[in-house]
């Protein structure tokens, strides 16, 4: 990883659907390298996906989502990666930490209401021998999800020209 | 029939040269103006906030004239940290209100009636100006696209006379994107030292460095204790409108500045030194993402030129491009006139800011890319076209 690497990372982190030629005249590269560059960080993970960052809410699609917080027992030898990763199996899991403090992890979960959270959270987390105790954090709204503002904000206005 | 009130003074300053070009934009509803010399983005929140707790704190008084302590303190600080130069916060700084303010009161602190004032050309369009407002006489000093329009030693001993007694030079610069390393400076150093000149340095593009090192004049040896440096909050945080800014130099030289400052200003506007003292303190993060992104426009635009046969050195500091259009056949005035008119793209033609600026245009890059992209596919429209 070097200061290209990292400029790359940011402009496609930014908008990954970008032309190549495009990505090549951000960075100052060529494409070639562009491409050996990010090919090369795909292999080692670095990069791990690519995806939309989309208002679910203004979609239209019934979409719920909490924060969910776990006290977990870590267990012997393994201590929380065990359980981790069963609870990261779940499709509704869309985030998973393993954090300080009281709780052990937070995680992110989304349904199409808030009776599909609780239902999933009841049945499916809470029951896990690991878990003892859960603290479920309904989201009412949402303003910023992934750095990007999900209201509109008028912009400030500058003189079409100035010294 | 009424006395002429204006002085003669007054009279002798030229117009804006881009007032007919500000009355044609106005009527124009798809235009894109790189005409801008300002960032497009808005001040770092923690700056604004700070700004905002001072006023309902009840800080909405005059500060010292010198400016707030702590704000002071913490661009000492500044200065230490990111160039290892030393500023006493008590007797060698002052707050101004912009650094337009910062220029003014220096050129008047330092200059008498037929006072040559050495100019780095192209420059901003205020140098020139407030040496005249001053009774002083402006000599400009070419700095040249072959010489990636650095002030070069023998550019600048050419000019020198008995009579000349400051030189002012702004880099990164406005309008070229030149910088000065560290091995330029103590070019010029030497220079300023020998004919103990005075150096007044508008450095306030220089968190905007993109290729190397960021420098100031005072790194170099023996400048210090002749430079008056101006820097500010205006382009490294984006804070233009809250008109903060500072003037360093030697005990003498800033007692003589505070001197003009506290009667024509007082001290600058209290609740934009407390956003500075935030925006020190806390918006280094919001500074590099900012500057991050210039650099990839930056990179976007110029190779955007370079293509469309825009000649065009790579500046490496500022956010702004200067490509030369002399194999165009027409003078950068009219070009930029023809592509305003013809393609809605507002530049500023370089001439504006020098002659050697001439044959060449100012785009400043501090627009979207989306509206850098659109510019290159018109600008490339209009050269066709020719």
């Amino acid at each position: 990883m070097d200061a290209k690497d990292w400029l790359l990372l940011r402009i496609l982190e930014e908008d990954s659907t970008q032309e190549l030629s495009e990505v090549a005249d951000l960075a100052d590269l060529t494409e070639a390298e562009v491409k050996d560059r990010v090919s090369a960080m795909e292999d080692d993970k670095i990069i791990r996906g690519y995806c939309a960052s989309i208002d679910w809410e203004k979609a239209g699609e019934g979409v719920a989502a909490a924060t969910v917080n776990l006290k977990v027992s870590p267990e012997r030898d393994v201590g929380y990666d065990r359980i981790a990763e069963r609870i990261a199996r779940f499709p509704q899991v869309c985030s998973l930490r393993l954090i300080s403090g009281e709780y052990d992890f937070e995680i992110r979960v989304t349904g199409r209401n808030i009776q599909d959270i609780t239902r999933f959270v009841s049945e499916q987390i809470a029951p896990m021998e690991q878990i003892r105790e859960t603290g479920t954090i309904l989201v009412m709204k949402s303003y910023k999800e992934n750095g990007r503002i999900l209201y509109d904000r008028k912009e400030g206005e500058r003189l079409l020209f100035s010294f | 029939m009424m006395r002429d009130f204006i002085s003669a003074r007054t009279r002798t300053i030229p117009p804006s040269g881009i007032r007919r070009f500000f009355d044609i934009v106005q009527e124009m509803d798809d235009v894109i103006s790189l005409g801008v010399g300002e960032p497009d983005y808005a001040t770092p929140w923690v700056a604004c906030e700070a700004g905002i707790a001072s006023v309902e704190q009840g800080q909405t008084s005059y500060t010292s004239n010198r400016g707030l302590p702590e704000l002071r303190t913490e661009t000492s600080r500044y200065l230490a940290k990111r160039f290892g130069v030393h500023y006493h916060p008590e007797d060698e700084m002052l707050i101004t209100t912009g650094a337009s303010e910062a220029l003014d009161i220096a050129i008047r602190a330092v200059t008498d009636p037929g006072d040559e004032i050495l100019i780095a050309d192209p420059s901003y369009v205020s140098y020139s100006p407030g040496v005249m407002l001053s009774d002083g006489v402006p000599v400009r000093v070419p700095c040249l696209m072959e010489d990636e329009f650095r002030l070069t030693p023998d550019a600048l001993m050419e000019k020198i006379t008995p009579k000349s007694k400051a030189v002012i030079c702004n880099f990164p610069n406005n309008p070229t994107g030149g910088v000065m390393s560290r091995e330029d400076y103590r070019g010029i150093a030497e220079v300023i030292c020998d004919h103990d000149l005075l150096l007044i340095s508008d450095e306030i593009y220089t968190e905007m460095t993109y290729d190397g090192e960021m420098t100031s004049a005072v790194q170099a040896d023996g400048l210090q204790e002749r430079t008056i440096l101006i820097n500010g909050f205006s382009k490294a945080y984006a804070m233009t409108g809250w008109r903060v800014a500072y003037l360093c130099a030697p005990k003498e030289l800033c007692d003589a500045a505070l001197k003009i400052h506290q009667y024509v200003m007082l001290s600058a506007p209290t609740m934009s030194q407390y956003a500075a003292v935030g925006a020190l303190k806390n918006a280094d993060l919001d500074r590099e993402e900012m500057v991050t992104e210039y650099q990839m426009r930056r990179n976007l635009f110029v190779r955007g030129l370079n293509r469309i046969g825009l000649t065009c050195h790579l500046p490496r500091g500022a956010f702004y491009a200067f490509p030369s259009v002399k194999e165009f056949g027409i003078s950068d005035v009219e070009f930029a006139e023809r592509l305003l008119m013809e393609q809605h793209v507002a530049v500023v033609p370089g001439s504006v800011f020098g002659p050697s600026g001439a044959g060449h245009l100012r785009c400043a890059y501090a627009v979207s890319r989306e509206d850098l992209r659109e510019a290159i596919r018109r600008i490339e429209a209009f050269t066709t076209s020719l």
